[in-house]
């Protein structure tokens, strides 16, 4: 009878051992590296936990007395995102256009793509910052923050779906001898049509999240409220305004989810 | 055939829509603009603004061109700082989110009040906004990057654990039944039943929730939670756009990286 | 020796899955239960090691009564029951060999299960089963990997690593072509014979089943209407267990569409035989 091996390791990654403990090493070396390099206020992190707890029970009850102050705020929030929305949806067509390389010129493309890749990389927050300087404090630098997300979010979308979409249709419209525009409206339009529709909706949900936060550093909306109720310490009020943007947050969700589901 | 015959059998005029269907479209449309008019215009927007905006932008370049490159080597720290926030913040958020996966999953929870629970967890945690949860965490830590890991962590656990748990309620429930059937413990069904199987979604959601939480941390210094962004705030507050200059492309250029590196670890797995 | 006395499900919406369902096992034999879908013969062998929950009756494993274990006397008694598929159930992103081993995670500690520290006597079983199912050299492939003849193979492996005291067979064969699922029914009666344990085997395949098994139980809707061997099933005993309609169909024309050669077969043989099935219909 022949003997069987009595031992048996699952095959890994590695190549061997070695390698794999060195990859350990290394990975906890960054691990504690990173820790060390991030200069640790000890002494104020061990006071966290009781801190955090008297944090929350400074927030118990919150506190609606103030509340046109916060409608105000959730109002002004709700109305900075549904300007964004549509003022980013119809900026997003052409942009989208021009960032399809099946459509356009090379070049025209690679400065589209460049817009893209620019406004994506940077932080909402980072553009409102740059707004507020640009336009002062209030929903004018909020709005165009948001209408800067929203346009190069359904752009890409548009972009993609336009460089996805089948080429056949479009060909077949061509060999009807229609010129570019007419191309656009009978064999591009039909095909992305519900998607940037769909895209749209999910974006003014995503502006509405964006529009809550976009006011800490002054672009307006119920962000500002917060941002001021934290340096005043009025936690109780924060709670609230925590509470209503969940709230917000989630009705969005739910109404977006609800349009989607009837474009289908 | 006669001519009217001919007439109704191929008639001259042909919609796609009703003048129903038509009219309900006009209609949209037409809410659709009205709504965003109307809230435009309860903004109050002051729109002489954008009679000199081009002026404005124009100066804003003018002033960031040259960057000062002197100021790269102040810059360097923050930034390995940022990436150092994000990457900590994402290993918190794995150790966090598996478990709440699991309460939230409907196939791997043990009771309704748990996952209830673990579905609160992650509402709440995505609701929340990264820059407010460090809000929160510099209140109860003090300003710093510890703030900015937790903050991180929980507006990623929301991320995460929803997708986890979706890729958990898909699992193929035959390969589970299997080990049970060989009389394996609870534990031991999920770390060898379920855990292969969603093992390549928690790798790809982590790297990719990496990348994002690289582009979150450039902003948490606004509210004091470390990272570059704290003098990026300053130097704009003190209209120090060379320096600016020098953080928007440092900022770009590590994103535009950790997006490579997360698109090629993503494409690796499955 | 193995029990089951009066076995009967009611599902919640009262649907009788089985009404009373007696039978016992005493000898190392290998057991084709064969009915029409929806006859309860998947859910008979899902009760006995509680995938499924019975609401009444007894199922007696060497005098161990299941139907009333819980937690850890039922994971106990899973143990000793081995387990195979018809959709193989393996998990697809594991290697063949932690499959395999998966068979043993009864004994072991989560711990070492997740260490994949198994005892060396389990390995070596591992090898000597993957050689003795025809997998040499694949213990390291992922099963995603493999083909559905090959995965069932690995079930196979993974339900003898238990060294069960029964086998429990779901339709290990529907989902595979016709030559690979001869090689895999001979596969599982040789191993069930060598190891001396007795298989209950649901199939489809009424000549396969006569083919290889040592023993035939009909079920028709949840009653045990045939129990026998397998040459006493006869024209009037499929009648009994597949109804008039469907029986006559199978037999007269070569119509059944899922098993045409092997219908023909039996037919052919029916005719040249007594109006018995004789062995080795597709042998």
């Amino acid at each position: 009878m022949t003997s069987y091996p009595t031992s048996w390791k699952p095959p890994t990654l590695f190549p061997n051992e070695t390698l794999r403990y060195i990859t350990m090493i290394l990975g906890l070396a960054y691990i504690v590296w990173s820790m060390s390099s991030l200069d640790f206020d000890w002494h104020r992190i061990s006071q966290g936990l009781p801190r955090a707890g008297n944090m929350i029970s400074r927030m118990f009850p919150p506190d609606i007395s103030r509340w046109e102050l916060l409608v105000k705020g959730v109002k002004e929030s709700i109305e900075m995102a549904f300007a964004s929305s549509f003022i980013g949806m119809v900026l997003a067509i052409p942009l989208g256009l021009c960032a399809a390389v099946n459509l356009v010129p090379k070049p025209v493309y690679y400065i589209a793509r460049s817009i893209l890749i620019l406004t994506r990389t940077f932080h909402e927050v980072i553009w409102a910052i740059f707004f507020v300087k640009i336009v002062g404090f209030g929903p004018l630098a909020g709005v165009l923050t948001l209408i800067v997300a929203s346009v190069s979010f359904i752009a890409k979308m548009i972009a993609e779906d336009i460089e996805n979409m089948n080429p056949g249709q479009a060909e077949a419209v061509r060999a009807t001898g229609a010129s570019f525009p007419k191309l656009l409206i009978y064999a591009v339009a039909p095909q992305i049509l519900p998607r940037y529709l769909g895209v749209s909706i999910y974006r003014l949900d995503a502006n509405i999240r964006h529009s809550t936060v976009v006011g800490i550093v002054g672009a307006g909306g119920i962000g500002m409220t917060l941002s001021a109720t934290f340096k005043r310490y009025d936690y109780d009020f924060s709670l609230s305004i925590l509470l209503t943007i969940i709230a917000l947050v989630f009705m969005g969700e739910i109404f977006s989810n609800w349009v989607r589901g009837r474009l289908r | 055939m006669t001519p009217k015959e001919h007439a109704k059998r191929h008639p001259e005029i042909w919609r796609k829509f009703s003048p129903r269907e038509t009219l309900v479209r006009y209609a949209w449309m037409f809410g659709i603009v009205l709504v965003a008019a109307w809230s435009l215009r309860n903004l109050d927007i002051p729109w002489f603004y954008f009679l000199d905006a081009h002026k404005q932008v124009a100066d804003l370049f003018r002033r960031m061109v040259p960057p000062d490159w002197g100021h790269f080597s102040e810059v360097m720290m923050p930034l390995i700082e940022t990436i150092h926030i994000a990457t900590l913040g994402t290993i918190v958020t794995y150790a966090l989110a598996l478990p709440v996966a699991f309460m939230a999953a409907r196939n791997t929870t043990p009771n309704k009040l748990i996952w209830f629970i673990g579905r609160f967890i992650l509402v709440s945690s995505r609701s929340i906004n990264t820059i407010v949860w460090a809000l929160i965490f510099v209140a109860i830590f003090g300003p710093g990057p510890v703030a900015g890991v937790w903050a991180i962590a929980f507006r990623s656990i929301g991320f995460m654990g929803k997708l986890i748990a979706e890729a958990i309620e898909e699992i193929d429930h035959g390969a589970v039944e299997a080990i049970e059937a060989t009389g394996a413990s609870r534990l031991q069904v999920l770390m060898l039943g379920v855990l292969p199987q969603v093992w390549p979604v928690i790798l790809g959601t982590t790297v990719y929730r990496w990348d994002i939480n690289i582009r979150e941390s450039t902003v948490l210094g606004f509210v004091g939670a470390g990272g570059i962004g704290i003098q990026l705030y300053s130097s704009i507050n003190l209209f120090a756009w060379d320096q600016v200059a020098v953080m928007l492309l440092s900022i770009l250029a590590v994103v535009i990286l950790s997006e490579f590196v997360s698109a090629t670890v993503r494409a690796k797995i499955t | 020796m193995f029990e089951v006395t009066d076995l009967e499900i009611q599902y919640p919406n009262g649907y009788k899955a089985l009404h009373g369902v007696t039978l016992t096992v005493s000898e190392p034999q290998v057991v084709a239960i064969i009915g029409s879908s929806g006859a309860g013969k998947s859910t008979l062998i899902r009760c006995i090691n509680r995938l499924v929950e019975p609401t009444a009756g007894s199922i007696k494993l060497d005098g161990l009564e299941l139907t009333t274990l819980g937690g850890s006397g039922l994971r106990k008694a899973r143990r000793r029951i081995g387990m195979i598929f018809q959709e193989y159930n393996l998990v697809e992103r594991l290697t063949v060999m932690e499959n395999v081993l998966s068979g043993r995670l009864g004994y072991v500690s989560f711990w070492r299960a997740y260490r994949r520290n198994f005892p060396p006597q389990d390995i070596q079983n591992a090898y000597e089963l993957l050689e003795r199912v025809g997998l040499e050299g694949r213990e390291n492939t992922r099963a995603d990997a493999l083909s559905g003849g090959q995965r069932q193979r690995v079930g196979i492996a993974r339900a003898l690593m238990q060294k069960p005291d029964i086998l429990l067979v779901d339709e290990p064969t529907a989902s595979l072509d016709p030559k690979t699922s001869r090689q895999i029914m001979r596969l599982i009666c040789e191993l069930a014979h060598e190891f001396g344990t007795p298989a209950l085997v649901n199939i489809h395949d009424v000549a396969l089943a006569q083919a290889s098994a040592d023993r035939i139980i009909g079920l028709s809707d949840g009653r045990l209407v045939f129990d026998g061997k397998p040459e006493d099933l006869n024209e009037e005993a499929l009648t009994l267990i597949y109804g008039e309609e469907d029986w006559s169909s199978t037999i007269k024309d070569d119509g059944d569409d899922e098993e045409e050669g092997v219908a023909g077969l039996t037919k052919a043989k029916t005719k040249a035989g007594n109006g018995l099935i004789s062995e080795g219909a597709a042998g």
